[in-house]
């Protein structure tokens, strides 16, 4: 553990926050990442339906296996053909 | 009155007035503190001071020290290592022990190398008051730093309260001294916030005091540090620093001044750079609307070379004196070299000077930016063989630089760029008065010198160059 003195203005709060979110999701494709767990597939195909049915993008992607994090090309490549990605977790 | 003593074990001087302290004990208050082992001096009640709280506290240098107090507790005198007539004269007494009359003492544990600031740290603390964040075992503290996004893009050094403190002990003010606001978020800036960022930057303490001056030139509202960061334009703070402080800190203002590896240099242009990032909040994407930037913004920051030059220094121009340190902050461009090995009158390399400056943003545009000549030695040469001032030069160029108005408006060499047709009939300077500034620096071999353009806005509309003393 390192305690480290906080270079900035303390306006943010001291944990680190996620990415922000869009406001919504008009105009923006939409990756669906099954991460290769069981019925994961079931879960996508049923997302996928219902943003297409809002006319969004989408786009498929599969992680070869959910035990380890995802190759990196693949997170390269969703995060340059994408505005967000979905990933499901399903048994 | 009472007593208290500081030793340690691992000193000959210590061991040798064990008989003395044992005396001092029996006959009154002494308090005995030892630095690296509670069991030394053997035989009498002795203060644990491993921690080196109390050696701290006291500012002990050497051990032993013999420190005598008054009935509240303060301090009336004190006495270093072993010198007999000393500490008779402070206790009163006689002391006849057979020891040499004088032994110096030992380096106290608490001033070791690297342990001024692990004390201050530990023992100091309160004297920081920026917020601590913890950074968990599992994360690699650079790139925990990259996260939250303190970085340039390059790898900052972690900002451990050890590392700020020993930031610190570059200057005397007082880490909760305000010396501006930041824009853009128009954040009150701390001496302590600063020194964190130039922590972040890889600076020494040593350079600090630069590092404020130029804080605090960026923030003074003539700069216009907040247009700057805003503009669409290419410009960044440029620091300059003249005088004395340039050589002590091992500045270069030689071969590759403008270039790399230079710590002092590199990185407190950087370090001014990540405080508007961090404390104003001036990021790229953000209000930072650059279309280009330039390298500069990274790190832009060198010395004059003022050694032997023929001519007074920027900062002496600016109304300092040669043995003031100062920095000169300029919203500057990228850099443009101008080629010239064949002037040997100053007649010819000031046209080729103008030629070059004629350029600048545009070969049409006026008024606009301002600028900073850089004349290596070997072209100053030519100006010295000549006797010609700076002044000199300043006002061949700017009568070279007086251009005719039909050669500048809009349309004129089938450029639809260029100014209102009105002008078309006047003698216009390229730079406003003043604009054109001129400073010595760089490698002792080449015919060349530097053109560094300055941002598009100048003078009341923009920004003016601002020179500051280093304190």
């Amino acid at each position: 553990m390192t305690i480290l003195m906080d270079p900035t203005s303390e306006r943010a709060p001291e944990n680190r926050q996620p990415l922000p979110r869009p406001a919504d999701l008009e105009g923006k494709t939409v990756g669906l990442l099954d991460i290769s767990k069981p019925k994961g597939n079931i879960f996508i195909d049923r997302l996928e339906d219902l943003l297409v049915q809002k006319g969004l993008a989408t786009k498929r992607y599969i992680k070869p296996t959910f035990t380890r994090v995802a190759p990196i090309e693949l997170s390269q490549q969703i995060a340059t053909e994408c505005d967000v990605v979905i990933e499901s977790l399903a048994d | 009155m009472s007593y208290s003593v500081i030793v340690k074990e691992d000193c000959a001087t210590c061991q040798l007035v064990v008989p003395v302290i044992k005396q001092l004990e029996e006959d009154d208050e002494l308090a005995i503190y030892s630095q690296d082992n509670v069991q030394f001096p053997t035989g009498v009640s002795v203060i644990d001071d491993t921690q080196l709280e109390y050696s701290w506290r006291r500012r002990i240098e050497t051990v032993p020290t013999l420190i005598k107090f008054d009935d509240n507790g303060e301090e009336l005198a004190r006495v270093v290592g072993w010198e007999k007539s000393e500490w008779q004269a402070l206790t009163g007494k006689p002391l006849e022990f057979d020891l040499p009359d004088f032994r110096p003492g030992c380096g106290s544990k608490s001033v070791d190398p690297g342990m001024p600031e692990k004390l201050a740290a530990r023992f100091d603390r309160d004297k920081l008051q920026s917020r601590e964040l913890t950074i968990s075992t599992e994360e690699d503290d650079m790139e925990a730093c990259f996260d939250r996004g303190w970085s340039d893009g390059l790898p900052v050094v972690p900002p451990t309260a050890e590392r700020v403190m020993r930031m610190l002990t570059g200057t005397n003010r007082s880490p909760d001294e305000i010396v501006g606001v930041v824009p853009p978020n128009l954040v009150p800036c701390t001496i302590e916030k600063i020194a964190i960022n130039a922590v972040l930057a890889g600076c020494k303490p040593e350079y600090l005091p630069v590092v404020i001056a130029s804080v605090e030139a960026a923030l003074q509202d003539e700069f216009c540090m907040h247009g700057l960061l805003a503009t669409t334009y290419y410009s960044g703070p440029l620091v300059i620093v003249n005088g004395p402080l340039s050589r002590a800190i091992g500045m270069n203002s030689k071969g590759n001044a403008l270039g790399q590896g230079n710590r002092a240099n590199a990185t407190i242009g950087r370090a001014l750079q990540l405080v508007i990032r961090n404390i104003g909040g001036g990021k790229p994407g953000g209000v930072d609307r650059s279309v280009f930037g330039n390298p500069g913004k990274y790190t832009y920051c060198f010395a004059e070379d003022e050694t032997n030059s023929c001519w007074e220094s920027l900062a002496v121009e600016k109304g300092f004196s040669e043995t003031t340190s100062t920095v000169t902050l300029f919203a500057a461009d990228g850099m443009q070299g101008i080629v010239d090995q064949k002037s040997r009158d100053p007649e010819s390399l000031s046209r080729s000077f103008a030629a070059a400056l004629r350029v600048v943003g545009h070969p049409k545009m006026i008024l606009a930016s301002d600028v900073i000549l850089v004349v290596s030695p070997e072209h100053e040469r030519v100006y010295r063989q000549a006797g010609w001032t700076k002044q000199d030069v300043k006002n061949c160029l700017n009568k070279l630089l007086t251009i005719d108005g039909s050669e500048l408006v809009a349309g004129a060499g089938g450029i639809a760029e260029g100014i209102p047709e009105k002008l078309g009939g006047k003698q216009l300077p390229k730079f406003r008065e003043g604009g054109l500034n001129i400073v010595r620096a760089g490698g002792s071999a080449g015919m060349f010198s530097a053109i560094i353009a300055g941002w598009g806005a100048s003078g009341t509309i923009g920004s003016v160059p601002v020179t500051r003393e280093i304190k």
